[in-house]
């Protein structure tokens, strides 16, 4: 099941916010198509970043893919955990595996730029293949 | 050469691997030697080193004799897979069978065994030979010079970046972007971003191809080159290239291409006709020589006249009596690349290859690569899902769209295809097709071994539909089963221990 407490990005990372504080992973059928996650790199706390800029990296058994933020920001906060332990993003994408946590810049973004889960699962459904 | 499973058996009780070859350190036996030194005949002077310079006992030293290392390695070499065994479908990265003329060439005394630092006159055959090679790239290509400095595909990219960026720095401004298609070679932004450049990625339109639309939206006063790879990694040709061009050089900017699929249009098309501004080959691919990846390799770089300038240095220069000579004396060149002249050896091969085959025969190559490509597509097409049908070259990319209903993917098909005795082809790449299976055959492969790969890939598109589990518990016959790549990579084990 997505989460219908976040928004989602095409690029398949979902932010959920509270007050202003984002907390942006990448969603379930996103560790799915990665495969088995072996090394994420992030971005350093107090980076300054806009909608689409690139977040970080992810590297998994098939391939290293980007992470984008979903909305512009300051990095307020890591997930440390993920250094030892890259699998939290394949075991828990939506709880133990997030990633960044940040402070939203516009939360206008939230809506104007992202989905819903709904228009996510529609998304997903119509790009997979 | 294929191993068959067709009994259940096979797949309930696999018969588990007899040949392991264990590691040398566990050949090891206490006071075996490989070799007799005579007695030490001088007086021992235990104090003749300083202490801090005397090495102590080494834990665990490999003590083996000499035939327990020819065999440990004779034993290891024949569970190796290489393209003298079978066909090595790698998509992108494939090999093609390397003609023993072009070995026995590169063994040549005169080139084996000279040495870098000899002057110009010693080696006046070498640097012939480095002429040649560029001469015959540069008919090939269509283009004024081309440097035969770099030593791998990548390495020739970054070379015809740098060669952009010091282009655009010396009229003013060196610009921040190169555009690069989401079908391009994986290496292509790598390259770029290493020469300082961000990167911003084309979207393909639906045949896999660039638009021009799309391409003419991006191209600002910002943006240095286009890097675009043709074919590209569907095998797709992108045949509004012209175009492309006119487009960048409006703007002021260059065009990139990444020839490694040079193999599939050499003798045919010249990447200057179709107004290229740099283009680099794998000489590997189209011209057989060893494969970058196990090396060494050699990447060379074409460029249109705006860029010559900026070439490497040293060029080969052939004087009006006839002779060669290095020239240095290119004010705005990017320098050196490379040590001494690249990988010269590789260039014998090179050189080798394309005079035995000749014009005619070099654009034989290309027309059989690309007969091969869809031989293989038309039999398979049926039993695999082709994501984009148009028309394809050298390669051609199914995807596993069929098989994931059984809870069968790409990587799995691949383990499969091991068990009936041929190295997979490449897989998940390209990133724009969903669970890719990338292959490309090369012309160097008979029929008959075109048939053999598909009737095994046919066989197992059955299997996924009538024993799933089977291929998904593959490979069953290999020396060691399905590794697990995530433990390895998350947790790897880099030194043995006891």
């Amino acid at each position: 099941m997505t989460p219908e407490d976040s928004r989602y990005a095409k690029s398949h990372e979902y932010i959920n916010v509270e007050g202003e504080v984002g907390t942006i992973g990448i969603t379930e059928y996103a560790q799915k198509e990665l495969g088995d996650v072996v090394f994420v790199e992030l971005p350093q706390v107090g980076t300054q970043l806009e909608a689409g800029d690139e977040l970080g990296s992810i590297e998994s058994v098939k391939a290293v893919s980007e992470l984008f933020a979903p909305v512009g920001g300051e990095v307020i906060e890591v997930n440390e955990r993920l250094a030892e332990k890259p699998e939290l993003i394949n075991t828990d994408p939506y709880g133990d595996g997030w990633m960044v946590r940040i402070k939203v810049a516009d939360l206008s973004e939230v809506d104007e730029l992202l989905m819903t889960a709904e228009e996510y699962d529609e998304y997903v459904e119509t790009e997979s293949h | 050469m294929t191993t068959i499973l067709e009994s259940d058996a096979a797949t309930t009780a696999v018969p588990q691997s007899t040949n392991r070859e264990g590691l040398i350190f566990e050949h090891s036996k206490r006071g075996r030697r490989g070799y007799q030194l005579p007695d030490l005949d001088v007086p021992e002077d235990a104090e003749a080193l300083p202490a801090s310079l005397r090495r102590g006992e080494i834990v665990d030293e490999v003590e083996v004799s000499e035939v327990d290392v020819i065999r440990h390695f004779t034993r290891l070499s024949k569970l190796n897979v290489s393209i003298d065994a079978g066909l090595y479908p790698l998509g992108s990265c494939t090999m093609k069978h390397n003609p023993r003329l072009n070995e026995e060439l590169a063994r040549t005394p005169g080139f084996a065994l000279s040495h870098p630092l000899q002057p110009d006159h010693q080696v006046q055959g070498n640097l012939a030979l480095i002429w040649h090679i560029e001469q015959t790239l540069k008919e090939i290509f269509g283009l004024p010079r081309v440097t035969m400095q770099p030593v791998a595909g990548a390495h020739g990219e970054l070379t015809g970046i740098l060669m952009v960026h010091k282009a655009l720095a010396k009229s003013g401004n060196a610009r921040k972007y190169i555009l690069i298609p989401d079908s391009a070679h994986g290496t292509n932004p790598a390259s770029a971003a290493f020469a300082g450049y961000q990167i911003k990625e084309l979207k393909s339109n639906n045949r896999g191809t660039v638009d021009i639309d799309t391409l003419a939206a991006a191209v600002t006063e910002d943006v240095a080159a286009l890097m675009i790879t043709v074919p590209n990694t569907l095998g797709v040709f992108e045949t509004d290239i012209k175009r492309f061009a006119e487009i960048l050089h409006d703007k002021g900017a260059y065009l990139y291409c990444d020839g490694a699929n040079l193999n599939s249009f050499v003798g045919i098309a010249r990447p200057g006709d179709m107004g290229i501004d740099v283009i680099h080959s794998n000489l590997h691919k189209t011209f057989s020589t060893p494969h970058g990846g196990g090396g060494p390799g050699a990447g060379p770089v074409g460029v249109s006249e705006r860029l010559v300038p900026f070439l490497p240095t040293p060029t080969v220069e052939k004087r009006e009596d006839g002779t060669f000579y290095l020239d240095h004396g290119h004010p705005d060149s990017i320098g050196r690349v490379r040590a001494f002249n690249g990988n010269f050896n590789v260039l014998v091969r090179a050189l080798t290859y394309m005079r035995s085959m000749g014009p005619d025969g070099l654009r034989r190559i290309a027309q059989i690569a690309v007969l091969n490509a869809n031989y293989i597509r038309a039999r398979l097409r049926g039993s695999y899902h082709l994501p984009y049908d148009a028309p394809s070259l050298h390669e051609v990319v199914f995807s596993d769209k069929l098989q994931t209903p059984k809870d069968v993917h790409t990587l799995d098909i691949a383990k499969r295809l091991m068990d009936y005795g041929f190295h997979p082809p490449t897989i998940y790449f390209p990133l724009i097709v969903a669970g890719a299976l990338m292959i490309e055959p090369t012309e160097s492969e008979p029929k008959e071994e075109l048939d053999a790969f598909c009737d095994a890939m046919i066989a197992i598109a059955r299997e996924c539909e009538e024993r799933p589990e089977l291929v998904r518990s593959a490979p069953h016959t290999t020396p060691v089963r399905r590794l697990d790549e995530a433990r390895a990579a998350r947790q790897p084990v880099l030194r043995w221990k006891r």
